[in-house]
């Protein structure tokens, strides 16, 4: 590459980070401006305040939004742990066993993938309030799990299929079981893996609207995206757009920071040196 | 320690296609066997099956006097050491090593102590705390043995262990295998393609073909007195080289001039009208070297040279001759299948080093015709081969390995070794 089409990239590149980062960096800007700021016509706040962040953390939105926040945090942590170890097992079978209907369970798992949620919501909503799954943590983990567990057996599967199955025979000739060889050698390889699974499928179940607006009626079981929609202003003729802000930042945390924790390990070849290289 | 059996073994794979067929073979407590073969010929398969990693479609594995069709691999107590030795990346090199201890429930110090016998043994001491990420492909090589020798099993299987490493690394643990081999008296069966491996590594060769064993001897055996065409020209390098020859009298005509016979090979080749003669390129020397006492148990002919190659301690002569296209078809088709180069109708003669013979020039050679065995061409026999000759020279090698594994176990007391404590 000459030096003149490097430059280019440079550029390109920087453009394109600026343009996928300002709407984060607006919402940053407007959940640090005053209620009377909030229109003032210009990017950055006139004076920067935390006035949103306390009133989401202590102030009238808190009933709203804390409970929110351990809702989605609970509920999306159990539905990614169990979507992961499902996905693990089904991902394994499909790697490394001949079967019938493998095809049929993968295809399978890429429709449920690309159902439309919206087509779901409602016989849910009734069936969900028949037998008493309505505005639960189950209610919602359950149809979480319908949106991760495809993704991950996909993933999953990807990366079992990395490994080499002379690592698997090695243990067995070893004295191993299969489940010991799927434990300590199959397990730790597919770290990178399983970590790589785990974020993803958190994000989409954080990251879920419809199934958290339409299952949940209290602070029981409402997550974070579907208790954003409902906060108000302080009064009626006020907008609550700067306390959403302040929220839509404090949401957006856990997952910057999971990416940052974990690309190290996403990234890592851990396979490296199993075999000739 | 355990002898393994196999009767008449067959493996199929889902498509029908028969990798292993019908395969019967002894393996004696304490021997040193390797399968050879071209590329395909099943002997991973074989070596899989013994290990239990590929079932058997038919017969028998008997493993130590027990039969083990049905028992999964690690009920077999076998180790054995992958072509690209299949380290756990994930575990340092102790914890590669003690692995199998580990899952074998040992305790503690005896791991301990055990791979640090075995560590001492291979010279992998100072690398115990690696990963095997870090290590060299000849260190990679010596944990994977490490593995193998730590616990004990009843034999060692080798799938083309040295393959991966340069050739100087190749014989220095070529050299390491054997003595390992030796010392521990252990039972190993050893997968290779490489000619040096299995002539010098080997109590006995078993050479397979398309599935089949063609024939298990010792490597002397298989070199003097090869059952078959294909044998013959599988083992030996340069290869030996197939001459067309009619019968005549007590000898044959080549292109080479005539070949007298002696009686007994006289009798077998009788009644054939075309034959191939197999002529290893040593029995060939430049005939103005030949001293005079040795002229008479040869023939000398005039031929005209197309290149040499000088070696330095060796000299190899390129000789083309003519040859009826019944017989080119059917050595074109040996070579394909010997993986060869394609194989011009040249002879390859090796002359010594000193020899003035020039490219180009018309030279005399002579040829000891005392060695050659005759092939009959369509169905591959070797008309000529002495089996009693054959036999006497598998039972000494035999003999040798019976008294350098007592000698080893003599010296040894008979006790602590690593994998035999
Ligand atoms: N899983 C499989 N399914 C079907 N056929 C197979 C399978 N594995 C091996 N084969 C076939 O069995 C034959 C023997 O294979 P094998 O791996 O034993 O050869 P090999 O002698 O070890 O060759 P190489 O020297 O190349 O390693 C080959 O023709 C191969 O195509
Ligand atoms: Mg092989």
């Amino acid at each position: 590459m000459s030096r003149r089409e490097k430059a280019w990239w440079i550029v390109g590149g920087i453009l394109i980070v600026l343009y996928a980062l300002s709407p984060i960096a607006w919402i940053i800007s407007l959940s640090l401006k005053g209620s009377s700021d909030i229109a003032n016509q210009s990017f950055l706040p006139t004076k920067a305040v935390w006035d949103n962040y306390t009133q989401i953390f202590t102030g009238t939105a808190s009933d709203l939004f804390l409970p929110a926040l351990r809702n989605s945090f609970g509920i999306c942590l159990i539905a990614t742990g169990i979507s992961c170890l499902l996905s693990m097992f089904a991902a394994y079978a499909i790697a490394r066993l001949d079967f019938r209907g493998k095809r049929l369970i993968l295809s399978a798992a890429l429709g449920v993938a690309i159902f439309p949620v919206i087509s779901i919501v409602t016989p849910l909503f009734n069936l969900w309030r028949q037998i008493g799954l309505y505005d639960t943590w189950p209610g919602l983990i359950i149809p979480y799990l319908s949106l991760t567990l495809p993704i991950s057996i996909w993933t999953m599967s990807a990366f079992f299929r990395e490994i080499p199955w002379e690592m698997e025979q090695a243990a067995q000739v070893d004295g191993a079981t299969t489940w010991q060889a799927f434990r300590r050698v199959i397990v730790p390889l597919a770290a990178p893996g399983v970590f790589t699974t785990a974020i993803i499928a958190f994000f989409i179940a954080w990251n879920d609207f419809a199934y958290g607006i339409s299952l949940t009626s209290t602070s029981a079981s409402r997550p974070v995206p579907a208790a954003l929609g409902l906060f108000s202003g302080a009064s009626q003729f006020q907008d609550p757009t700067g306390a959403t802000a302040a929220a839509a930042v404090i949401v957006t945390i856990p997952v910057v920071l999971l990416v940052l924790l974990f690309q190290r390990r996403i990234v890592a070849g851990l396979t490296n040196g199993a075999v000739k290289g | 320690m355990a002898s393994i059996e196999m009767k008449n073994i067959v493996k199929q794979y889902g498509d029908g296609f028969p990798a292993v067929n019908d395969v019967s073979l002894d393996i004696a407590d304490g021997e040193f066997m390797i399968l050879v073969g071209p590329s395909g010929c099943g002997k991973s398969t074989l070596l899989r099956m013994i290990v239990g990693l590929e079932d058997n479609t038919s017969g028998d594995m008997v493993i130590g006097g027990k039969r083990v069709n049905d028992l999964a691999p690690r009920d077999r107590n076998l180790s054995m050491v992958f072509q690209n030795y299949a380290l756990y990346p994930h575990m340092t090199v102790f914890e590669n090593i003690a692995f199998p201890l580990r899952l074998s429930k040992t305790p503690d110090d005896e791991v301990r102590r055990r791979v640090t016998e075995a560590s001492d043994v291979l010279e992998l001491k100072e690398h115990l705390d690696r990963k095997p990420a870090n290590l060299s492909g000849g260190q990679r090589q010596r944990v994977a043995m490490g593995r193998a020798i730590v616990r004990q099993a009843e034999a060692f299987l080798f799938d083309e262990p040295l393959s991966n490493l340069d050739a100087k690394l190749r014989g220095q643990m070529r050299t390491e295998i054997s003595r390992l081999q030796r010392r521990l008296g252990i039972t190993t069966v050893y997968v290779t393609h490489d000619q040096t491996e299995a002539m010098t590594l080997g109590d006995r060769v078993c050479v397979l073909r398309k599935g089949k064993i063609q024939q298990v001897a010792s490597p002397r055996e298989l070199y003097e007195q090869p059952v078959n065409l294909f044998v013959a020209g599988f083992i030996g390098s340069p290869p030996m080289n197939f001459l067309p020859a009619t019968p005549k009298g007590t000898g044959l005509e080549t292109p080479f001039g005539m070949v007298e016979l002696d009686e007994r090979r006289a009798a077998k080749v009788k009644g054939h009208d075309l034959v191939l003669v197999g002529i290893r390129p040593e029995y060939f020397e430049d005939a103005s070297l030949v001293d005079e006492a040795r002229r008479p148990l040869g023939s000398t002919f005039k031929a005209r040279v197309d290149v040499t190659e000088w070696l330095g301690d060796s000299q190899f002569a390129y000789i083309p001759y003519e040859a009826p296209e019944a017989v080119t078809a059917q050595l074109r088709e040996l070579s394909r299948e010997l993986d060869s180069e394609e194989l011009r109708t040249q002879a390859i003669v090796s002359i010594d080093s000193t020899s003035r013979i020039r490219e180009g020039r018309e030279a005399e050679f002579w040829l000891d015709t005392r060695k050659v065995h005759v092939f009959d061409p369509q169905s591959g026999e070797n008309l000529t081969r002495d089996a009693e000759a054959g036999a006497e020279l598998t039972r000494l090698a035999t003999q040798d390995r019976v008294e350098q594994v007592e000698e080893s176990k003599a010296r040894q007391g008979g006790a602590t070794s690593v994998g035999a404590a």
